[in-house]
């Protein structure tokens, strides 16, 4: 076997996962979308693009998504930082370990049941009823574009925090030594050395965050009860409870064509941002 | 000065005065404390006892970018994403008040003249080679004009060839800037090359400071006669002090003599040290002379060294220059051979 063969043969078992199961439903999701759907439901193949046409009825799930996705990536991005920072440049080399681990302790419970205690704590029983105590009526917290900005960004933090976490614990520290024998104050240290060298880092996290955020469902249909919700909402119900295959596929498409083209736009930004080509490999 | 690290003590009254415009080295093995003196001029550690004095200034809790001191580091520690002259011109771009953009483009671009990378300003630092990088770290550090350059190793990570060049360059770099350079270095050859002044360091102490002369033909202790170039060692207990001069007797009764370092007193233990290239090896016997058997030859280029036996005081190393005397292939293994030398180019010593 030459070598050539070789490297064939052990891409082969993902080749054919990749084909079977994303390139060839998208193809059908493909398909369906010029379709119509059958008097019961389903799918009855056409060539319309009818479908596409009636995009703006769901118009709301769209601008939720595209609104609460960013929104939440850089809510989780602003608050992991300085997280992922104090692990890995700040804190004691021996407690680095246990404190990343408490990092990753929520995902041991699945995520509809710490998101159902969100509903707890944002509902009238919790913050609203304490902040009533303190003579502040009426706060309306569960069941709006907050409450599910607050679940996102709870559920998607460990994934934020960690390639920002490897970016910085990788950072060379004698460049930071450096930088300030050169006359950095701290603030501008962190500024013109430790960010920029973290881009990679905060990069893929965001990304991660992103792509997986325009998906999203479950956290809309619970702390958005209905009134905040996703694409990933709409698809569920266009899939399952109106059996409207065909316009599901077209909003389906429609999604991975917006998230491509957003993430091609950002991979560009961030390009320039980096030095090393071999940097942005990682993601 | 002093400084702990928990119970360990890494520098211990490290008392030194540097003169301006001198190039002085730090030298001693790893763990000797050299790296942590360096790093409290810098500023990165603070002193657990005494004072760092800057131009008579007490700069103790002065932060690193408050002193007017610059470092090389040893693995050069340049910034990955910004190109060369954005290195270089990174201490001048964190002046307060700013200097302007054309004032810095100039002096990085002279900074790059002095280490001689004109034209490779707009490179990245990672498609520069070992030396450019060295280079490079030096021009960052040497723009800012500081009072003191502290250089940590900096020629650790080159070829044997592109150090020596370093060496040169960083010489007449010091003479014509006129800058302070401190330099920690374990290799005493480039400290002996490079340096006015040699401070040897042992176990977080000063041993020794003097000129690199100096350190090798009085050094103060078998230690630094040990650290600073190579020598013969022969112990024994010392007989007789005549000013200049003493006698000792070897445990294998052999009686020699040689310079006496200060403080030495008759009918203590001592020890001679004679360094290799002192020694003179011939075939004929003559007065003086001890007879030893040669054991082994390594051939050095314009030297050979001869490592040989004698029956009192065992093994000798001898650095013979090439000469027509001696015979084009000089002494073989086995061979009988005569050693003598003057006994004004031996020093007896204390033991450590």
């Amino acid at each position: 076997m030459t070598r050539r063969e070789r490297n064939w043969l052990l891409v082969a078992p993902a080749g054919a996962w990749f084909l079977v199961m994303l390139v060839l439903p998208l193809s059908f999701v493909f398909v369906f979308s010029f379709g119509e759907r059958g008097p019961a439901g389903g799918y009855v193949p056409a060539f319309t693009l009818e479908q596409y046409a009636n995009l703006p009825a769901r118009w709301t799930a769209f601008k939720n998504t595209m609104v609460l996705a960013p929104l939440g990536t850089l809510a989780a991005l602003l608050i992991a930082y300085p997280l992922a920072y104090q692990l890995a440049v700040r804190t004691d080399p021996r407690w680095k370990t246990l404190l990343l681990v408490l990092v990753i302790v929520p995902f041991w419970t699945s995520i509809l049941i710490r998101s159902y205690a969100w509903i707890f704590i944002l509902g009238g029983q919790g913050i609203p009823a304490l902040l009533a105590a303190l003579g502040i009526e009426d706060v309306r917290l569960i069941y709006t574009p907050f409450a599910v900005t607050v679940g996102i960004v709870y559920g998607y933090l460990p994934l934020m925090v960690f390639p920002i976490y490897v970016a910085l614990d990788r950072l060379d520290k004698r460049l930071l030594e450096a930088s300030s024998d050169l006359g950095a104050r701290p603030f501008a240290t962190f500024w013109q050395v430790t960010l920029p060298l973290s881009v990679p880092g905060v990069a893929t996290g965001c990304m991660l965050v992103f792509i997986l955020l325009m998906g999203e469902f479950l956290i809309p249909a619970l702390l958005g009860g209905g009134k905040v919700f996703f694409v990933g909402n709409a698809l569920v119900d266009l899939f399952l409870q109106s059996r409207n295959w065909a316009f599901g596929s077209a909003v389906a498409f429609t999604l991975i064509l917006i998230m491509l083209v957003t993430v091609a736009i950002y991979m560009r930004l961030i390009a320039r941002l980096q030095v090393r080509r071999d940097d942005v490999a990682i993601m | 000065m002093s400084k702990t690290f928990g119970d360990v003590e890494a520098a211990r009254d490290l008392d030194l005065r540097i003169s301006p415009g001198e190039f002085l080295s730090f030298l001693g093995p790893s763990g000797c404390g050299k790296t942590t003196a360096l790093r409290m001029l810098a500023g990165f550690e603070a002193p657990t006892r005494g004072d760092v004095l800057i131009d008579g200034q007490v700069v103790n809790q002065l932060e690193p970018h408050r002193r007017p001191v610059n470092m090389v580091f040893q693995s050069y520690a340049l910034f990955p994403h910004l190109s060369v002259a954005d290195n270089i011109g990174y201490g001048l771009r964190q002046r307060r008040p700013r200097l302007a953009r054309s004032v810095i483009a100039d002096k990085v671009e002279r900074a790059l003249e002095t280490v001689r990378l004109s034209g490779f300003g707009k490179r990245r630092v990672w498609e520069m080679s070992g030396g450019q990088q060295q280079r490079v770290a030096l021009a960052r550090a040497i723009v800012n004009e500081p009072k003191l350059l502290l250089l940590d190793e900096p020629l650790a990570a080159l070829d044997r060839k592109l150090r020596k060049e370093m060496q040169i360059e960083l010489q007449d770099l010091q003479r014509q800037l006129g800058i302070t350079f401190v330099l920690v270095t374990h290799d005493q050859e480039e400290a002996l090359s490079l340096s006015d002044r040699i401070c040897v360091m042992r176990a977080g102490r000063i041993v020794q400071v003097g000129s690199p002369q100096e350190l090798y033909d009085c050094p103060a202790s078998r230690y630094v006669a040990d650290f600073v170039g190579n020598s013969n060692f022969f112990e024994g207990r010392i007989e007789e002090v005549d000013g200049a001069l003493a006698r000792l007797v070897t445990g294998g009764g052999q009686t020699l003599a040689g310079r006496a370092s200060p403080g030495l007193a008759a009918g203590r233990d001592g020890c001679l040290s004679i360094r290799p290239e002192q020694i003179r090896i011939g075939s004929e016997p003559g007065p003086g002379c001890i007879e030893v058997t040669v054991q082994n030859r390594i051939f050095l280029g314009e030297h050979t060294e001869y490592l040989v036996r004698h029956g009192g005081l065992g093994n000798i190393i001898v650095l013979a220059p090439r000469q027509a005397e001696i015979g084009a292939r000089g002494f073989e293994a086995g061979a009988r051979a005569f050693l003598n030398w003057s006994d004004e180019a031996a020093l007896i010593l204390n033991p450590d």
